[in-house]
């Protein structure tokens, strides 16, 4: 049984159709990426998962239930956080009360403590900063931020969406390298990127998206090695 | 270096707040009741320099005063924590006005209640009618959802004028009062005696005001900070955003049913006149005025709001000139208003502010990306 299994998935914006029956599974343990270009419907997918964008068509299950009509803080209590597209801190509440934003859905709260713990050792810099206002991170902390404050849920799917948007390379390079440390920890991801080659370099698998739906998917490796993708996403001739 | 000089930047305001939440709680009281005292004293003590006489009685000022404390209180829950735009507060006002005028005015149908039970009474149909009016359009955002509730606040007005049991423009007089008579016989709780009226909202604002400190540092007010920042982000946090709206909706309404029965006994009648959008826009200028967010800082706007007119009578036919001048100077200089919102939440409350600015913990660095991550961002 998949994790995330979306079948047929259809999002509307009024008559803007976004999605176009997607369909994508999400093993246990895995890291998934979604590739493609801007508008090809990659944040429509994360929001429709994370139940921000109702449906309108197509099922959705997580751990074999169906969860296309669960509401959105609900699917929390689930198991699947997301880090939002253009990082969504709280920007008037310090870096602690970000991540205490994020177990806000915890049953546990015992737990808690450990969890600032392991944020904090993935992304000490979060530490040093943790009594700052998160409006007044930089792009690169902010985005250490919406990470960690997912990770407070301790999700058994964490939705990453654009995680190297705006960053400078070194902090794309450490982005990525945390994403498959927290996967190594034992979270299933999902990423979206349009980093394509980092993407692919570190996901067992990938699906390309293009104008709201999937035109090729396979394992990280084949893709990089497609000459179709190479041209498109990989900037190679 | 940095931190020192932005320490000598920082507004008084601010550095008076960082003092009095420095303060252990006890000494928190001890500072707390003789300045509790003086408020109450203060129709009696009638100090020549607040003194709003000869323009308009003064405990009578004090009492308005106090009603627009209470009703920016109630706002303050709508707009400033969970931050949702409410333009038709008065609304509720006239709600909660109009409850107590039906239920014991001579001139209403309806069956007599005594005074005071209508003071809980208008709360619970005020609330429902925040209720009623939220469940719809709280999934609406922001300019719409401030156009929405313009328009409830023309709605109750306008039911006011066309319904016939509501008495339109005659209205209701003798609304009640709460019992009880002095010495020789006159009543405690006379329209022309201020003082007694202005004590007993005094004593509902200081309740009401605990009640909303307690959610304010409850999981209810991280939810709703959480809304007003990132209504999004709030709910892939796990808030049940819709379910926090509501509530802060219909609080609010509460609080405002209130004032608005306590207003309709002061003044002993309720007719449709009193109820318009200037009004409500006077409200939110109290709130903003004052710091959106911070309860403290809306009583005090609420004071400046209600006491300028009263003290400068020359200047009352001006009020709306000078507040929305007053509103954009503060824009410019002070955008948070007065006493801005606390930046932290009181998630812990206490402790976890001092923890935070008393004594940084030390964690460890020892994962195996702590070097890497220190070179990258500090390159």
């Amino acid at each position: 049984m998949a994790l995330l299994e979306l079948s047929d998935v259809s999002v509307h914006y009024g008559r803007i159709q976004a999605l176009c029956g997607i369909t994508l599974t999400v093993e246990q343990g895995e890291v998934v990426t979604l590739i493609g270009a801007n508008g090809a419907g990659k944040t429509t997918t994360m929001r429709a998962i994370s139940g921000i964008r109702p449906l309108s068509g197509g099922r959705i299950r997580f751990q074999g239930d169906d969860i296309t009509r669960l509401r959105a803080d609900l699917r929390v209590v689930r198991g699947i956080s997301q880090a939002p597209e253009g990082r969504g801190v709280f920007p008037g509440m310090t870096v602690q009360e970000n991540l205490e934003m994020g177990a806000y859905a915890r049953r546990d709260k015992k737990s808690v403590p450990e969890d600032f713990d392991r944020v904090f050792a993935l992304f000490p810099r979060l530490a040093e900063r943790r009594s700052q206002v998160g409006g007044t991170l930089s792009g690169g902390e902010q985005q250490m931020l919406a990470i960690g404050r997912a990770l407070m849920a301790r999700p058994r799917l964490l939705l990453l969406d654009e995680p190297s948007m705006g960053l400078a390379p070194q902090f794309i390079q450490q982005i990525f390298r945390i994403v498959t440390e927290i996967n190594e920890q034992g979270t299933t991801v999902l990423l979206v990127e349009q980093n394509a080659r980092q993407a692919l370099t570190r996901a067992h698998r990938a699906y390309v998206l293009e104008t709201g739906r999937i035109v090729k998917s396979g394992t990280g490796a084949e893709l990089l090695a497609d000459t179709s993708i190479k041209e498109a996403y990989l900037g190679v001739a | 270096m940095t931190s020192a000089r932005n320490e000598s930047r920082r507004p008084h305001l601010q550095q008076l707040g960082e003092w009095w939440n420095s303060l252990p709680r006890t000494r928190q009281w001890l500072v707390l009741i003789p300045v509790v005292l003086l408020i109450y004293a203060l129709p009696v003590l009638n100090p020549p320099i607040l003194s709003t006489e000869p323009g308009t009685n003064f405990p009578i000022a004090c009492f308005n005063a106090a009603r627009f404390a209470l009703i920016a209180l109630g706002l303050n829950v709508v707009v400033g924590q969970a931050g949702l735009l409410d333009l038709g507060y008065v609304g509720f006002f006239a709600v909660g006005a109009y409850v107590a005028a039906l239920f014991t005015s001579p001139d209403s149908a309806l069956a007599k209640l005594p005074y005071l039970v209508t003071l809980p009474l208008a709360m619970v149909i005020t609330m429902f009618f925040g209720v009623v009016l939220g469940t719809p359009t709280l999934r609406l955002r922001g300019d719409y959802l401030a156009i929405v509730t313009l328009g409830f606040g023309e709605i109750v007005r306008l039911l006011a004028t066309i319904v016939p049991p509501l008495k339109g423009q005659v209205g209701f007089q003798e609304v009640g009062h709460p019992p009880g008579r002095l010495p020789d016989g006159s009543l405690i709780f006379a329209s022309s005696n201020g003082t007694p009226w202005y004590w007993l909202v005094v004593t509902l604002t200081i309740a009401m005001l605990m009640l909303v400190g307690n959610l304010e540092r409850s999981r209810v007010g991280r939810a709703w900070v959480a809304i007003r920042e990132d209504e999004d982000a709030a709910q892939i946090m796990g808030v049940p955003t819709f379910k926090f709206k509501l509530w802060a909706f219909a609080i609010g309404a509460a609080i405002g049913g209130l004032s608005g029965a306590l207003f309709a006994g002061e003044v002993g009648f309720v007719n449709n006149q009193k109820f318009d959008v200037p009004t409500s826009v006077l409200f939110l200028a109290a709130v903003v005025l004052g710091g959106s967010g911070n309860k403290v800082g809306v009583l005090l706007g609420a004071f400046v709001v209600s006491y300028v007119p009263d003290r400068f009578t020359e200047l009352a036919n001006y009020k709306y000139l000078i507040f929305g001048l007053a509103l954009i100077i503060l824009m410019i200089f002070r955008p948070q208003g007065l006493l801005g919102a606390r930046q932290r939440l009181l998630a812990k409350g206490r402790e976890a502010y001092q923890r935070l600015i008393g004594r940084p913990e030390q964690v460890s660095s020892e994962s195996a990306l702590a070097a890497e991550s220190a070179k990258g961002v500090g390159a």
